[in-house]
């Protein structure tokens, strides 16, 4: 009776423990020498995925270790943290964040005293949406959510191109269309390009905040890029240009559709339902981007056939 | 004693077959395809507690969630029925349920626009038959809220008064002949329920062809969107829509020809 109810609390004990830090299950995978990605699922937001549905990435140089954004929540940089600490015990020396989307900076919390880059104006999003954000994510992702806070104030404005940090020579790439200013970082030394959120790789775009001929111009530049290995912001890593080409195929085909949509005189809900084209139906999450996207997308186009609006 | 007992028993089996029939016809009156905690409510404040029929040819379309909860596109299209007086919208769980009524006098009826919700709702519309019987149509809408709490762009904008009630419209003409007609008006649409800002808003619209006739009318509520936009659809080698008239809450008044 005894060794039934100590297994019983045992279990209790387990589960009451289990429950207090979401486990995001972390497994930093190697891309190239010196080069580590954490993919994150081909999903949207849910409890379950505890809002890992981003890739975030590290580089270990001869100085130190750079961090390519920090995750959704602060249980998700902690736990970066710790993988990144079981690979290498060089320090940790800088984060870089890609644009002001809460999947790619929320782990922030977990690196106090780590100088944190983004560019100026990814900065000034942040200042103005990213509690917003926090709170979405918390109805998002729930109790992964945990002790998350917003700290703006210790994130620095990237203002060099490039750097040399051991061996590894750093080309910072100042552009923008997915948000008002997006940050891609390309390692020469391994050829690795990570591209934040300019590319998806099977899965839907997210559009709340594109501008979307720059996010064209954007993925021109990309391309002309050498890489041997392009790390989406979501999606599956690889070795040829599938991602920048699915991402422009996708939101040429979606501006299209909306705009032709409004100019004949067709009302969101029927925007909605009109057909996906089959090489698009494997993309993960469409149907719910598709519906953000229009949402986003249809007020924009919208504009054009009324009156001009004063604000 | 045996045909005693058999017609004891024929009695018994027509009396559970009728009492049957009857709860069956009962609950089949009440039962609300939605699940909505507060249909009951819904059919006695809005549908006035008459006879109600759930009915498929009401097309209620809207998003599956709702991504701006400001801004939630809803498309009403009824199919096939005939001598319709009215077209009530509302959302059960919303603060303000009652969104609009619109009676297409001569026009389909079929009837876009946008709303604010500030939580997942039924979102349905209820289209009285001249029998005096509801035909009600309608789905659930995913939505986190904030939409009727927010303030309305325009509050925080200081010449918001100046483009009060402007107009803007556009026509398409289909293949057979039949016309879209949608049209913007300029007006904040305030719930009252965002703290400070009391409620101002659009209550009616009138829609008028080219001959003077009024061929729809709007009776709008707190929920629509802030600058709304409606879109309606004439008969085919009917004359389009040619002069909206309107009101709201504080008595301006537009008259605008197209």
């Amino acid at each position: 009776m005894i060794k039934r109810s100590l297994i019983i609390y045992f279990f209790l004990f387990i589960s009451a423990n289990a429950e207090e830090i979401f486990d995001y299950d972390l497994v930093a995978k190697q891309i190239a020498k010196d080069t580590y990605v954490f993919v994150g699922a081909k999903e949207d937001f849910s409890y379950k995925n505890g809002g890992n549905i981003v890739n975030t990435g590290f580089i270990v140089t001869e100085e130190g270790v750079v961090i390519i954004d920090t995750g959704p929540s602060y249980t998700y940089g902690s736990q970066m943290k710790q993988a990144i600490i079981e690979i290498t015990n060089k320090p940790i020396i800088k984060i870089l964040i890609t644009h002001h989307h809460p999947d790619h900076f929320l782990g922030n919390q977990a690196f106090t005293g780590v100088p944190i880059f983004a560019l100026p104006k990814t900065i000034q999003q942040l200042k103005r949406e990213a509690n917003g954000f926090l709170d979405n994510m918390y109805r998002l992702v729930g109790k992964a959510m945990k002790d998350t806070e917003v700290e703006t104030t210790n994130i620095k404005p990237l203002s060099i191109t490039q750097e040399k940090l051991g061996r590894h020579h750093l080309e910072y790439i100042y552009l923008s269309g997915h948000t008002p200013s997006d940050l891609v970082i390309f390692d020469k030394e391994t050829g690795v390009l990570f591209t934040g959120d300019l590319t998806f790789h099977n899965r839907a775009l997210t559009t709340p905040h594109a501008q979307p001929e720059e996010w064209l111009n954007s993925l021109d530049v990309i391309k002309k890029v050498d890489f041997k290995i392009i790390v989406p912001g979501h999606g599956e890593i690889t070795e040829n240009l599938e991602p920048v080409e699915q991402t422009r195929d996708y939101l040429v085909w979606l501006e299209k559709t909306i705009s032709n949509a409004v100019e004949h005189g067709l009302e969101m809900n029927e925007v909605l339902a009109l057909p996906i084209p089959d090489r698009f139906k494997e993309f993960s999450v469409l149907n719910r981007e598709f519906t953000r996207s229009v949402t986003h997308r249809y007020p924009v186009y919208e504009k054009n056939i009324f009156d001009e609006l004063p604000y | 004693m045996r045909s005693i007992f058999l017609v004891a028993l024929k009695k018994i089996i027509i009396f559970t077959i009728f009492f049957y029939q009857f709860s069956v016809f009962a609950t089949e009156q009440q039962k609300d395809p939605l699940n909505s905690p507060s249909w009951n409510e819904m059919h006695k404040i809005i549908l006035n507690a008459e006879p109600v029929i759930f009915d498929d040819r009401i097309e209620v379309s809207i998003p599956s969630f709702a991504e701006d909860p400001t801004n939630v596109p809803i498309t009403i299209k009824v199919k096939d029925i005939k001598k319709i007086e009215e077209i009530i919208v509302f959302a059960d769980l919303n603060p303000i349920q009652k969104v609009l009524s619109f009676k297409p006098f001569n026009i389909k009826p079929s009837l876009s626009f946008r709303i604010k919700v500030e939580q997942s709702t039924p979102v349905r519309a209820g289209v009285k038959t001249s029998d005096g019987i509801w035909h009600v149509g309608g789905r659930w809408l995913e939505a986190a809220g904030g939409g009727c709490t927010a303030p309305s762009l325009s509050s925080g904008v200081v010449n918001w008064h100046e483009t009060l009630m402007d107009i803007s419209s556009r026509v398409w003409v289909r293949d057979d002949n039949s016309s879209r007609f949608r049209f913007r008006i300029m007006h904040p649409m305030d719930t009252g329920l965002a703290p400070g800002i009391p409620e101002f808003f659009i209550e009616e619209i009138t829609i008028f062809d080219a001959s003077r006739l009024v061929i729809g009318e709007i009776i709008t509520y707190q929920p629509i969107s802030e600058n709304p936009v409606f879109t309606v659809d004439t008969y085919p080698d009917t004359q389009t829509p040619v002069q909206l008239k309107g009101s709201d809450t504080n008595g301006n008044r537009f008259d605008t020809k197209l």
